[in-house]
């Protein structure tokens, strides 16, 4: 019997393929997003509305994860917007292999931003980085203030939490700023957003932040290929 | 349920190490769990019993040692204890906390059955 170091992160394949991702979406100038929350959240209510807001001001394209169905890719061609859906089939996450693959019919030359919604699970999708840009945790008010604290690993991770349906706050009975200051304490660094897709509240400030988010992707130098 | 993907790739990992020493089968995979990610190691355990079947690992054991989460601040230093709440501000300061150790998963060592051959160090 003989021991054998391995010291092998066990995401390595995935964070490989992550990298060579970024690589060409950073030689684009290309902004990406992986969106990320519990079903039902909002996620491509948001992108609805994201669209709509930039419509004629930003060329926007959508990949869209779910187990199964092409509904929400659907959802994001009536806008006029590109899409490409991935099923999963029982998979709860995307990985950056799953990108890659779709990248290969699904071309992002002259696009400003691309989001990728990834699978409804606020679990897993923490462990795969896809090469995005950006991470974007999506909550909506309605399911009360202790999701960053049960799924910490998830909250920590964003760079952007977006709080959405504040128009549910009152009906719902929860507590928005409960859910605000909990996401503060696990990620204090992130940029938070409250909003409601449906109303429009509060959607100007994302939408603001966003365009100066895309302009200044293109402004960073290009990375030199390693390969 | 990603565990299941996270036990195939500790299954491949090992593999791939194991072939390279020339190793014909796998008695023992040792991986370190960070405390701050968000495998469970009971669904892990489970995951890489059905994983490993019909590979090299095929009656390897899965040995998890959990590592701790550490914090620190960037001005006061490590922070004990802090998942308390899961505040990872400076009770302090109030700056944001680094997390140094936790949020890997990491296979550190396998042990295998070699071939009896001469190796050079």
């Amino acid at each position: 019997m003989e021991r054998i170091a391995v010291q092998t992160n066990v995401l390595k394949a995935n964070q490989e393929a992550a990298a060579e991702n970024r690589l060409a979406f950073e030689q684009e100038g290309l902004l990406v997003m992986n969106l990320m929350s519990g079903p039902g959240a909002g996620k491509t209510s948001l992108l609805e509305a994201t669209i709509g807001a930039l419509r004629g001001q930003c060329r926007i394209a959508v990949i869209e994860g779910d187990l199964q169905t092409d509904l929400d890719a659907e959802r994001i061609r009536a806008l006029g917007s590109r899409a490409h859906q991935i099923n999963t089939g029982t998979m709860c996450h995307l990985d950056a292999r799953m990108i890659a693959r779709a990248l290969q019919d699904f071309p992002v030359q002259g696009l400003d931003l691309l989001f990728i919604e990834n699978v409804g699970n606020l679990i897993c999708p923490a462990s795969y980085d896809l090469g995005e840009s950006l991470r974007v945790v999506l909550c909506s008010v309605a399911e009360g203030p202790e999701k960053p604290k049960k799924y910490p690993v998830m909250f920590h991770k964003a760079d952007v939490v977006i709080l959405n349906k504040t128009d549910l706050g009152l009906p719902s009975g929860e507590d928005q700023s409960e859910l605000e200051k909990n996401v503060r304490e696990v990620n204090p660094r992130a940029k938070i957003f409250a909003l409601s897709c449906r109303t429009g509240e509060g959607l100007e400030a994302w939408i603001t932040w966003l365009r100066e988010a895309v302009a200044a992707q293109k402004m960073i130098p290009l990375p030199v290929s390693t390969s | 349920m990603h565990e299941i993907s996270i036990a195939i790739s500790i299954v491949e990992i090992a593999e791939a190490s194991a072939r390279k020493h020339g190793a014909r089968s796998i008695q023992l995979v040792k991986l370190r769990l960070g405390e701050f990610t968000t495998i469970v190691q009971e669904a892990l355990e489970f995951a890489f019993e059905i994983a490993r079947q019909d590979t090299l690992a095929a009656h390897a054991t899965l040995v998890v040692e959990i590592v701790p989460m550490v914090v620190r601040c960037s001005s006061c230093g490590v922070i004990p204890n802090p998942v308390r709440d899961i505040i990872l501000s400076c009770p302090q300061c109030g700056l944001p906390l680094e997390i140094m150790a936790g949020e890997d998963i990491q296979l550190e060592y396998i042990e295998a059955e070699t071939e009896n051959i001469a190796w050079s160090v």
